[in-house]
């Protein structure tokens, strides 16, 4: 902690106790220090150089870069691309979150029955967790062996009758986001269900014994017990994962670029290409700020809610 | 009476069994999937009927990887860099978490949300900056530029956790060491850090698996063989050999084999802290 210790002139009687109070006063900012260092560079810094890119023209590129004003936000805004992404984007993260939900809270229920034995919950359980612990990159490419045309999903189908010729899931315009957010629901549920099991065990059984001696069956203990007691887990987790999710990049760049078509353009793969694929870094910093902007509305509402709880 | 009780015990217990299962098919088998195709020959991979027990068994994929040098370097670099960032953020973390759970200070609580904040700032908006911070240090394409930008993904959440275990931990342990003359320094590092190490540990693993799976800053930030990671590997395998799909489940399964081993020896302390607060995934 030398960073700390008082100037080098040596502090005259009288004023040392109060020196003292100072340098006792700035330790915890030294403790601090390397995590404040950290936070500027990596967050204080790139956002205001992003929001500034989001301003100029030729940024990166051009060692000259000029004023644009919202030139680069009107570029972005009214570009069918970005409107395309905007609503798959939309589209992908709500319909993620309401099957992660599903999913989550149904495999949660069922890892939390009175019926069976620790052991067998155990081994279902890691079962359960597993998509979870594969990375993106893993994942994308399992789903492309499993969805190609000649892969084993499509022979399934087929056997049964419900398909004629192989179906290019991840290639067919009318089909390739419908794929994608299956398997981001595949990779994703473990985590709600993870938390939800957790809010689960914390409820205390004395509520369903009440709720059994009144007479009620299991789905109305369901909807009036199990629910209300969950309702600040699942709002929260709701809300990270819909900001999770707009964040997901790696998924969509592993599978199907974004394409065909822009069938599966994300705000994060359109403002990835524009940056590095077209080198239009002054439109992708708009990109890129108008996506901070959606997440901080999102992020809003997290805190709001864990305020509640 | 009796007998209605347990019938509809045992059909609600086959029910719970059935839904297990399906579930349990749903979760497992494309992962299973994996696994057999990593075993089989290159021309078995989309033979019609599919096999899951392939009849040739072989470990050529394997080999192939593993005596592949550029697939070597990818996983040198993983732990490289997963390492690094682990240790990294366990220390500044622990400083941070001291800070916060031992002291009173103006902006406690504005440093503490901004920290929070963090994790939600969406990688995809700091990677350009990033970019352009990384090309102006000369840390593009290098160990420190990745080991850095892992950082804002790790460092929040360590934060977090290790401050909420630190809370847990009686006051009069550090000033026990006070009264003995020592510092809150020596406090921190004789007395707290050992009896935190279960806490560290859960931390520890968490930060390796993000910094392991990480994927966009190392596909922009790294450019050579020498100094790209797994999760880039695998694409980079993916494009090379669109065909070799076995020597990809390989490469797949080798990739995911720390993570998977770290979850299952610290499984418990793992889901627990995970819980313990909303955590990024």
């Amino acid at each position: 902690m030398t960073l700390l210790a008082p100037p080098a002139a040596p502090p005259a009687e009288q004023a040392a106790p109060a020196r003292k109070t100072l340098a006792r006063r700035l330790v915890p900012y030294g403790y601090l220090s390397p995590t404040i260092v950290l936070i500027v560079v990596l967050m204080v810094v790139p956002i205001v150089m992003v929001i500034s890119y989001s301003f100029r023209d030729n940024v990166i590129v051009q060692e000259n870069s000029v004023f644009a004003g919202f030139a680069n936000y009107t570029k972005v805004l009214t570009d069918p691309d970005f409107l395309v992404a905007m609503k798959n984007t939309a589209v992908f993260i709500t319909v993620s979150m309401v099957a992660h939900l599903v999913l989550g809270l149904t495999f949660a229920m069922m890892l939390n029955t009175q019926l069976l034995s620790g052991v067998t919950k155990a081994i279902f359980r890691i079962v359960y967790i597993l998509p979870w612990l594969f990375t993106i990159a893993v994942i994308a490419v399992i789903w492309r062996l499993l969805l190609d045309p000649s892969g084993v999903i499509n022979y399934v189908l087929h056997s049964i009758g419900l398909i004629n010729d192989g179906v290019n899931w991840l290639g067919d315009p009318g089909k390739a986001l419908w794929a994608v957010t299956f398997i981001n629901i595949w990779s994703g549920y473990p985590f709600f269900m993870i938390s939800l099991l957790a809010g689960l065990q914390g409820i205390p059984n004395d509520l369903y014994e009440a709720a059994a001696v009144d007479g009620t069956n299991w789905f109305q203990r369901f909807r009036h017990v199990t629910l209300p007691q969950l309702r600040p887990v699942i709002i929260s987790m709701a809300v990270l994962d819909l900001i999770w999710t707009s964040q997901q990049f790696a998924l969509i760049w592993m599978t199907t670029g974004g394409g065909p078509l822009n069938t599966t353009e994300m705000l994060s793969t359109y403002t990835y290409k524009q940056a590095f694929s077209e080198y239009e870094f002054s439109t992708a910093s708009a990109a890129a700020v108008i996506v901070l902007l959606l997440t901080m509305v999102l992020a809003f509402f997290y805190v709001r809610q864990q305020r509640e709880r | 009476m009796a007998v209605a009780i347990k019938t509809k015990r045992t059909f609600a217990k086959a029910g719970v069994i059935t839904g297990l299962i399906i579930g349990g098919l749903f979760a497992g088998l494309p992962v299973l999937w994996m696994l057999s195709t990593s075993f089989k020959s290159n021309g078995e991979v989309f033979q019609n009927p599919p096999k899951l027990i392939t009849s040739t068994f072989s470990l050529d994929a394997y080999t192939a990887i593993l005596g592949n040098g550029t697939q070597l370097r990818y996983f040198l670099n993983s732990y490289i860099v997963a390492i690094a960032v682990t240790l990294l953020t366990l220390l500044v973390a622990l400083l941070a978490g001291y800070a916060f759970s031992r002291f009173n200070f103006p902006f406690q609580k504005t440093i503490n949300a901004v920290i929070v904040s963090v994790q939600a700032v969406p990688p995809i908006t700091l990677v350009i900056p990033y970019f352009g911070l990384v090309v102006a240090l000369g840390l593009y394409n290098t160990y420190p530029g990745l080991i850095l930008t892992h950082m804002v993904f790790t460092l929040p959440y360590a934060i977090i956790m290790i401050t909420a275990y630190l809370n847990t931990l009686p006051k009069e342990l550090d000033e026990s060491v006070k009264v003995d003359g020592g510092t809150g320094w020596t406090a921190l590092w004789r007395i707290l850090v050992p009896i935190s190490v279960p806490g560290l540990i859960a931390v520890g693993v968490y930060t390796f698996m993000i910094s392991w799976n990480e994927y966009l800053f190392a596909l922009t930030l790294t450019r050579t063989d020498d100094m790209r990671t797994v999760p880039i590997g695998i694409q980079m395998l993916m494009g090379q050999h669109s065909y070799e799909w076995n020597q990809m489940m390989a490469m797949s399964i080798l990739g995911s084999i720390p993570v998977l081993v770290l979850f299952l020896l610290f499984q418990k302390r793992f889901i627990g802290g995970l819980t313990a607060g909303a955590v990024k995934a």
